[in-house]
């Protein structure tokens, strides 16, 4: 694939929506050949930024979000990206929990955008023209 | 998601099928919540799981923290996709996965 190939997902962010953006992202990775490791990565990772998105972005409102998947090769990879108008959020500027606790000491949540860091190759966030955007890169 | 649920005594088995994520956590929460009192011994048997994202962790974290008083819980028959997912938050270190 020497051409990056694009494909556009718009719709409401509401947690009602994320199968239909999972189901668009897998769609796009199967097509660029990931394996199902990396396809179910990506869609725990989906989720975890979409939902973010639908909890908080317009918060008590609601409002649109936009996903793209890039494809290109040399090597095989991957880009999603999430863009949004709501409220300016940059998840990498939280710190991340500690792992190493025990059950009883950790505390519940705080979890997604650190599994979301684990599992992509790099996560890089901008606030850019009005919009909060997000983006995954993986190599496929 | 299905949750399988089989009793013996204080010890209960929750078998899993599909996915566990946003949408299907708050189902099992609820289960956990009606089942747990009165159980020593919980199982969770992840054979059919395909899927988990954090609202599924966080589901597992509180059930871990209740039974750390009540008895113990297990995981068993843990796909290598999931135990993956364990791994990358440190949470095969807070399960017993057999």
């Amino acid at each position: 694939m020497l051409t990056p190939i694009t494909n556009e997902w718009k719709g409401l962010a509401v947690p009602g929506n994320l199968e239909a953006v999972q189901g668009f992202v897998e769609e796009c990775l199967d097509a660029g050949g990931a394996s199902m490791k990396t396809q179910m990565q990506m869609s725990v990772a989906v989720e975890e930024v979409f939902i973010n998105i639908a909890h908080y972005a317009y918060a008590p409102g609601t409002g649109e979000a936009v996903v793209t998947v890039t494809l290109s090769g040399s090597p095989a990879a991957a880009a999603i990206t999430f863009r949004d108008k709501g409220v300016p959020y940059d998840p990498l500027a939280n710190s991340d929990p500690d792992v190493t606790l025990s059950a009883d000491e950790r505390e519940i949540g705080g979890l997604g955008i650190f599994m979301t860091k684990k599992l992509v190759d790099e996560m890089s966030y901008e606030y850019r023209d009005g919009e909060n955007v997000l983006t995954l890169r993986k190599l496929l | 998601m299905t949750i399988g649920k089989t009793e013996n005594g204080s010890a209960l088995t929750l078998a899993l099928e599909g996915r566990l994520d946003t949408s299907t956590a708050p189902e099992l929460e609820k289960t956990l919540k009606e089942s747990l009192p009165g159980v020593s011994e919980l199982t969770l048997d992840f054979a059919g799981l395909e899927y988990i994202s954090s609202a599924g962790l966080r589901v597992l974290l509180s059930a871990q923290k209740t039974m750390n008083r009540q008895g113990g819980m297990k995981l068993v028959r843990v796909r290598e996709i999931i135990m993956e997912i364990f791994e990358v938050t440190g949470f095969s270190e807070i399960l017993t996965v057999e």
